[in-house]
């Protein structure tokens, strides 16, 4: 039998780098100073869980769950549908996935937005989930509009959703954005820029998934999520001195 | 050629951006409606075993700046060091909180039970700690750190060990203000920088 061992260490190289001036907020929060890494520990390896009694029915449903069903949201409809995998490639079930974004004119639900497009009075903008049994998860929602930033002079966000999920161990927690394929704003986006290899930057846009839309109803996007995975050996428990 | 190595490699982060609160701490932003219960509210219940502390703090940025905008999430044991889940553990420690920058001060608090000791899988005691996350808008990827307490013995810890500047070490330890209360500042960059941990 094989035993879960500590974490995989990060390969920071694919993530986004800490400091960066074409995203001007970088600049004075990433730290000068390297990184203290350590094998993981109970406090990395064990983490929160959520039981389903927590969750409403509606909170995937980001169409509705803002008015608790009354009125839909307005914009494209679109299911946004994944899994979440472990860098094994197993299924991690029962996790937990939280997703925000705009709304359609690409303006969010927060006091310090005030782009001038308009708040959608059936559109609170978040929603979240559990994984299945087999690490999948879906929402129902609108497609988020673009929207410019104060950044460099004319600086836009592509469309994206913001994406939260734990995992079952406090060092998997991950916060990433969901693209979505064909938008020519990606390429321009100081945010995605911070993503240095384009390989990579291209695994967080999710492609037009046809078969699992629904006709006269919805088009598909599927968001496939990988956390870190457990270092597995036989030889990791050693009695102290071998 | 070799053989394929059948791994995948961990999705890339991306900044929480400014508005991370909608997404997990709707009510932070006046939002509370969306959801029933809001998760990581709070990471005790009444009757938690062993000593409520308050710790108050803020997240300052390269020029001293105490950010608005921080959100932090915390993960611990109990106070006899054991996390929910395990054989044992307080059922009243769940283990886990949100919380977030006060949008006018800067200023933090996370109320919860001091964590007890938990040993490395060699036998080594890792000294009572609070696992933190850190993500704003200008964070790329989430910031790992912890704190200790003053009056607890850190001298065998095997993570402060493991830093070579000493005064750094004093970066990861809240400093008591009085009877259940510490002081926890997080420093990003520059002077001060706080020990983050790639782990």
């Amino acid at each position: 039998m094989l035993d879960d061992g500590p974490l995989i260490p990060r390969n920071r190289a694919l993530h986004p780098v800490p400091y960066d001036p074409g995203y001007k907020t970088t600049v004075a929060r990433s730290p000068y100073l390297p990184l203290l890494s350590m094998d993981s520990s109970a406090s990395e390896e064990t983490g929160p869980t959520f039981g389903h009694g927590a969750f409403g029915a509606l909170d995937n449903n980001l169409i509705l769950n803002w008015t608790r069903g009354s009125a839909p949201a307005v914009g494209e409809r679109i299911v946004m549908h994944g899994r979440v995998l472990d860098e094994r490639g197993r299924g991690v079930p029962h996790t937990l996935v939280e997703i925000w974004q705009a709304n359609a004119g690409g303006r969010y639900r927060h006091k310090k937005d005030g782009y001038l497009a308009p708040l959608d009075p059936n559109f609170g903008g978040a929603g979240r989930t559990l994984t299945d049994a087999e690490g999948n998860y879906q929402f129902l929602t609108i497609r988020p509009g673009a929207y410019p930033w104060p950044n460099r002079g004319n600086d836009w966000r592509p469309m994206h959703i913001h994406v939260s999920v734990f995992g079952h161990s406090f060092g998997q927690r991950l916060i990433t954005q969901m693209y979505f394929e064909g938008d020519p704003l990606i390429p321009l986006c100081p945010i995605a820029a911070t993503i240095k290899d384009r390989a990579q930057l291209d695994r967080l846009v999710a492609p037009l998934d046809m078969a699992n839309s629904k006709p006269l109803d919805y088009l598909a996007y599927k968001f496939d999520i990988v956390l870190r995975g457990r270092r597995q050996s036989m030889f990791e428990n050693k009695p102290e001195g071998m | 050629m070799v053989q394929r190595l059948d791994m995948l490699v961990e999705t890339p982060s991306q900044t929480a951006g400014p508005y991370v609160h909608i997404g997990l701490m709707p009510s932070y932003t006046g939002n509370g409606q969306i959801f029933d219960l809001e998760l990581g509210q709070n990471p005790i219940e009444d009757g938690a075993a062993g000593e409520i502390i308050e710790i108050t703090g803020s997240v300052y940025d390269g020029t001293g700046w105490a950010m608005r905008d921080a959100l932090i999430e915390s993960w611990q044991p109990d106070a006899q060091g054991r996390f929910a889940g395990q054989d044992g553990a307080d059922p009243k420690v769940t283990g886990f909180c949100r919380f977030a920058a006060n949008a006018e001060t800067g200023e933090f608090t996370l109320r919860t039970v001091k964590p007890g000791p938990v040993a490395l899988r060699d036998g080594r005691v890792q000294a009572p700690h609070i696992s933190l996350w850190i993500v704003a808008r200008g964070i790329n990827i989430g910031l790992q750190t912890r704190i200790y307490f003053e009056d607890e013995d850190n001298s065998a810890d095997p993570l402060l060990e493991r830093i070579e500047q000493r005064p750094r070490v004093e970066t990861l330890i809240a400093k008591k203000t009085g009877s259940g209360q510490y002081r926890f500042d997080i420093r990003l960059q520059g002077d001060g920088e706080t020990v983050f941990l790639d782990i």
